[in-house]
């Protein structure tokens, strides 16, 4: 009756339906578009609104940074009961402030539109978009996002395939298989969020959960000092490096020091025991080449991040990791490496369970945040 | 040394650059030693007491000394040299190096090369220091003036958590001496540091990145939680200024970094991790003290500061990072042990020798860089074995708490600057009594020049480095006094001074007693008390006394009473007391025209009286040997004391302690007496010597033969219980204000001490030769 009637009114106005999550290396964006456009709103809407929706949804790539995950995309999806489909794009933060110059350009004020917005960001920049946008951010928290992007999108599915994944038989490369994971009873579990740094969660229920630690060698640290040390410039081309180096050569591993297994400790010879370890002496770092160190670099910090993660399993007495962010982009090493380092080291009592959209479930969660307030 | 006492040698892993060997001598030194003469038939008037002779005694003592690994083959020749005698053939060895230089030592040694587990050494060595070392433990405070705050050893050590630090990090749990569990470790480590900080600056020594990292500013390469949100995390409360993500800055390739700000990001990124997975493991174990070792920590303050804040954030202060001051030393001291096991060097005490051991940080080449010696040992601790076990006095109130020392030096910078100058002030005339004392050594002036030289030295590394042997206090600073005489061949500079006053006084001592006994009981309370404080005045370690009795000879007994300002309501007025416990202090008046009197009454009131003197000599102290002579010559002239002495009533025990000061947590467990303990040679010449000189107080005699003897087990402690000691009384300004003047016991206690120094006097609200008299009872 009225309400819906009311809810209609208040929907058109609100449109376009926006999340965004302005982390410290990446903004994350995801776009609502509306496939269930009546003749008569089409009529009714807006010349930018059209634009803007034209723009996004007919391009892949936005200037020379901006791209959109065609492949992540979610297609007739109901949301508020409206019927569309979902876009993720990313671009990096510095660009931030062409962005909201384009939003400017592009009159984005005029829609008179909420834009919900999370992450750092939503803070750092708030001031840029009011005096470069003439816009007023929604600022909506980023745990509280993350948290209920994950629910969202793990309830809806990804395109009828299962949302939420494992390995089984994480490091043998030949059996080794993407299988899919129901995560239909979540609860408890742990959400290790990497993005530049690294969040813990330990999540009780929907809306109960609390922050267990975090720590500052996240995906901005492997990338970091992969500019440093390869002088590579994209995530991208690190990961490629990466792909084709040998840690071993940098690393100091169990056998190196012991001959074998350290039998008192239980500590297998294929062990690390200190990362770089090797290059402390010179005529090996002479030896090794930018792919070795961009391994050695990506092996140490996921290892640590698994390392944290199963402590803090253990301290909060949950067995079900979940491994989110955009550090697992494209980065099959390091979630075979992580789905196997949780299963060594806990004796097979913790699995490691990762997610399809990885780095969009804030941006999610704000998108949600936006349809929760109207 | 012994057969059975194998050296123990941590190599270093290769990550570390120094070899450190751990061995047991024994050492031969110069020690007191006194005996009643022969007296028989002569006029005993004209001579002295009792005969003083220095005698040549063995103890055991542990060394351990670090080498640069460059100097490996000097290392080696330095063993074979000193230590591989025809029956040695084994060498322990730990370390990741044991592998590396298993060969060279081999060949050179041609001894068979034992390798022990890394980390059960360590944790042997970390057992063994916890428990022998006092003030071994401290936690690292930045932005203070005590950067090192030390911790009083707890009576039970166990359980704990050690880091280890080396190229990687080891976490184990450590729940008994026998029993620890490797939970966990991180591949993030020193080596990471060192490896990839070599990378990023192209510096290639560990030393030289840390010196890096300590002029550099993280903010340029971390991303901080501000440059993410413009400011701080509200919501989690996280500042602004926390690391969001380490060398996130970095990314933007096109910025040049510089090395300091670099090797300083890596600093914080490694430490705050190794910190965060303690915390984690720690919580996990329920555990809230982590002590942090490895190559890594080793001396570093830089270091020691990253991971304490470390711990302190992730645990939000539930946690307490620790640090050990011969942490360099724990795996060539547990070698020693796997070794040594069939001695069982932990049923000894041992002792840090003051004299022999470099202090903390002076393995820091930038602190101290003349410490390094051109033979490459630059860093050595020495252990002594002490007599017997040590262990809590039993009255005390609460033993984890109790801190003997009145005031810390490390924490009051003026405190420290006066005792610092007047110990220098008095080294000069320490020295030359010292040379003094020998008057017919050839080389005395020589040793006692070294002697100054050496306590000089020490003194002014104390005044750069306070805290380079633990907590600095006066005690402390006595007591290296001590072992540095002791190191020199002086082991009891003022033993014919002592001898002189002692004799002086026991022919007053009739008189004394005569005068107290015909006063009516209220005065002769008060002239007991008064009579205790006036001996006590009477103290030749004490500069202004001994400028009053060098330059007024006969400033006297009367006299010293007449200073005093008078005080006094007698304890002595309420029932009699069980058991009174009496810890004396100096020879001469003071023990026997002051506490005997005083032993006396209590005796003459039916209370038993234990009387406390030092093992071994420490300025003008009546040793307890010295303390059997005077009591037999008191109780041949006095029937109380005769009569207790033979009824057991009066006990004569050693506290365990060569110190002016007293410790209560360490005093001795299986006093020995002097007769039993010395060598059996000795002991007979003295029993006969006391037999024939007097022959009709065989009793007394046979008396304190017995109690020596039957004592032999005993402990202090078990006597004190066994006694039901129900007073205890503290005298003299070492061992009453010095230490203990705050001990809290559980009995009644008097501490009583004149004050012989004008600034104590000051800081304590009095004047010069004022009384300490606190008479405290507990609360019920």
């Amino acid at each position: 009756g009225y309400l819906q009637k009311a809810k209609k009114i208040i929907m058109k106005t609100f449109f376009p339906w926006f999340g965004l999550d302005i982390g410290g290396t990446l903004v994350k964006l995801v776009y609502f578009e509306p496939k269930d456009i009546t003749a008569e709103e089409e009529e009714e809407e807006v010349e930018n609104l059209k634009s803007i929706r034209k723009y996004l949804t007919s391009n892949v790539a936005y200037g020379s940074t901006g791209i959109r995950d065609v492949h992540l995309e979610l297609r007739d999806l109901t949301l508020c009961g409206r019927k569309g489909n979902l876009h993720f794009i990313r671009f990096p933060t510095h660009d931030m402030p062409a962005f909201i110059q384009m939003g400017s350009e592009k009159h984005f004020s005029s829609l008179h539109t909420t834009l919900c917005a999370t992450g750092g960001g939503a803070y750092k920049f708030e001031q840029d978009f009011r005096t470069m946008g003439d816009l007023e951010l929604c600022k909506l928290d980023e745990l509280d996002c993350l948290i209920k992007g994950v629910l969202y999108i793990d309830s809806v599915g990804f395109n009828g395939h299962s949302e939420c994944y494992y390995f089984e038989n994480p490091t043998d490369a030949e059996r080794c298989q993407k299988l899919p994971f129901n995560l239909e009873n979540p609860y408890p579990l742990l959400l290790v969020n990497i993005g530049s740094g690294v969040s813990i969660l330990a999540v009780y229920s929907k809306d109960n959960y609390k922050r267990v630690t975090g720590t500052s060698l996240g995906g901005g640290t492997f990338f970091g000092l992969c500019c440093l040390l390869t002088g590579c410039s994209t995530f991208e081309e690190a990961l490629e490096m990466a792909s084709h180096g040998d840690s071993t050569k940098v690393d100091k591993l169990v056998r190196d020091i012991y001959g074998g297994d350290y039998e008192r400790f239980g500590l297998p010879g294929w062990a690390v025991a200190s990362s770089f370890g090797n290059m402390m002496s010179k005529e090996k770092r002479e030896s090794v080449s930018k792919e070795d160190l961009a391994r050695a670099t990506l092996i140490t910090i996921t290892n640590n991040i698994g390392s944290i993660a199963r402590m803090c399993a253990l301290n909060e007495n949950i067995n079900r990791v979940v491994f989110v962010g955009n550090f697992l982009r494209i980065n099959t090493i390091s979630m075979r490496l992580l789905a196997y380092a949780l299963d060594y080291w806990s004796k097979g009592q913790l699995k490691a369970l990762f997610l399809e959209h990885e780095g969009y479930f804030g941006a999610v969660g704000a998108l949600l945040g936006l349809l929760d307030s109207a | 040394i012994p057969p059975d006492s194998l050296p123990g040698v941590s190599l270093p892993s290769l990550g570390g650059s120094l070899t450190k060997l751990a061995y047991y001598s024994t050492v031969q030194h110069k020690v007191a030693r006194v005996r009643s003469f022969d007296h028989s038939g002569k006029d005993i008037d004209n001579e002295p007491l009792y005969e003083i002779s220095v005698q040549e005694e063995i103890t055991a003592r542990l060394h351990f000394i670090k080498f640069e690994n460059t100097y490996i083959e000097t290392c080696l020749d330095f063993i074979k040299d000193h230590l591989v005698n025809t029956e040695t053939k084994v060498i322990k060895a730990t370390g990741g190096g044991a592998y590396k230089f298993k060969d060279l030592i081999e060949k050179k040694l041609g001894l068979k090369v034992d390798k022990e587990d890394v980390m059960t050494c360590l944790i042997k060595g970390c057992n063994f220091v916890l428990r022998n070392i006092p003030h071994e433990v401290f936690a690292y405070q930045k932005d203070s003036d005590t950067e090192f705050r030390f911790q009083t050893n707890h009576p039970n050590i166990f359980p704990y958590l050690l880091v280890n630090i080396g190229s990687g990090v080891s976490i184990v749990k450590v729940e008994s001496e026998d029993k620890f569990e490797w939970i966990g470790g991180s591949s993030i480590g020193g080596g990471t540091f060192w490896g990839l900080g070599a990378l990023l600056t192209k510096t290639k020594k560990f030393d030289e990145l840390l010196q890096l990292a300590s002029k550099g500013q993280h903010t340029n390469v971390d991303m901080l939680v501000k440059d993410v949100y413009g400011g701080a995390y509200q919501t989690l409360g996280l500042s602004g200024n926390l690391i969001a993500s380490s060398f996130g800055k970095s990314t933007t390739a096109d910025k040049e970094f510089s090395k300091e700000d670099m090797a300083k990001s890596l600093l914080h990124m490694i430490s705050n991790d190794i910190g965060q997975l303690a915390c984690l493991h720690a919580k996990l174990h329920n555990l809230d003290k982590i002590y942090f070792g490895g190559f890594f920590i080793r001396g570093h303050p830089v270091t020691m500061r990253t991971i304490t804040y470390s711990i302190n954030f992730f645990s939000k202060g539930e946690v307490q990072a620790l640090f050990l001051r011969h942490e360099g030393y724990l795996g060539a001291i547990g070698a020693f042990l796997k070794g040594a096991e069939q001695d069982n060097p932990n049923q000894y005490s041992w002792g840090e020798n003051y004299a022999g051991s470099s202090g903390l940080m002076s393995t820091s080449p930038d602190v101290s860089p003349l410490q390094r010696t051109r033979s490459g040992t630059f860093d050595m601790l020495e252990m002594d074995r002490l007599e017997r076990p040590l262990v809590n006095l039993p009255l005390l109130k609460d033993p984890s708490t109790y801190i003997p020392d009145t005031v810390d030096l490390t924490d009051d910078a003026m405190a420290r600057k006066y005792w610092l100058t007047c110990f220098e002030e008095a080294l000069d005339g320490v020295a030359k009594r010292a040379a003094a004392s020998q008057p017919d050594s050839v080389d005395a002036q020589e040793r006692a020049e070294k002697f100054r030289q050496k306590y000089w030295n020490k003194l002014q590394t104390l005044r750069q480095q306070p805290f380079a042997y633990g907590t600095l206090t006066v005690r402390s600073l006595l007591d290296t006094r001590e072992h540095c005489l002791n190191e020199f061949s002086f082991p009891d500079p003022y033993s014919k001074v002592k001898q002189k006053e002692n004799g002086i006084a026991l022919k007053c001592f009739q008189s004394v007693i005569e005068s107290l006994d015909s006063l009516d009981w209220e005065e002769r309370q008060f002239a007991l008390v008064k009579g205790l404080l006036a001996g006590n005045v009477f103290d030749w370690g004490a500069k202004a006394v001994s400028d009053v009795l060098e330059s007024e000879p006969q400033f006297g007994f009367e006299e010293a009473k007449s200073k005093l300002q008078g005080k006094g309501r007698s304890l002595l007025e309420g029932p009699p007391h069980k058991c009174a416990l009496i810890f004396a202090d100096n020879s001469g008046i003071d023990i026997i025209l002051g506490v005997f009197p005083f032993v006396r009454e209590l005796l003459s009131r039916g209370t038993e009286v234990i009387l406390a003197c030092n093992s071994g000599p420490a300025l003008n102290d009546v040793t307890y040997s010295e303390s059997l002579i005077v009591t037999e010559r008191i109780a041949a002239m006095d029937p109380v004391i005769h009569s207790a002495l033979r009824d057991e009533k009066l006990l004569l025990v050693q506290t365990g302690s060569s110190s002016p000061c007293l410790d209560l947590r360490y005093v001795g467990k299986a006093p020995l007496c002097g007769l039993c303990a010395s060598a059996a040679g000795w002991s007979e010449v003295w029993l006969w010597s006391v037999a024939v000189l007097w022959p009709c107080s065989g009793h007394a005699v046979a008396a304190l033969t017995a109690l020596c003897c039957s004592r032999l087990d005993q402990g202090l402690a078990v006597l004190v219980r066994e006694r039901q000691t129900d007073l205890v009384v503290i005298e003299g300004m070492g061992r009453a204000i010095h230490t203990n003047y705050y001990a809290v016991l559980r009995c009644e206690s008097l501490k009583l001490a004149v004050i012989k120094n004008s600034w104590l006097a000051d800081r304590l609200g009095g004047k010069i030769f004022s009384v300490i008299f606190k008479y405290e009872v507990p609360c019920k």
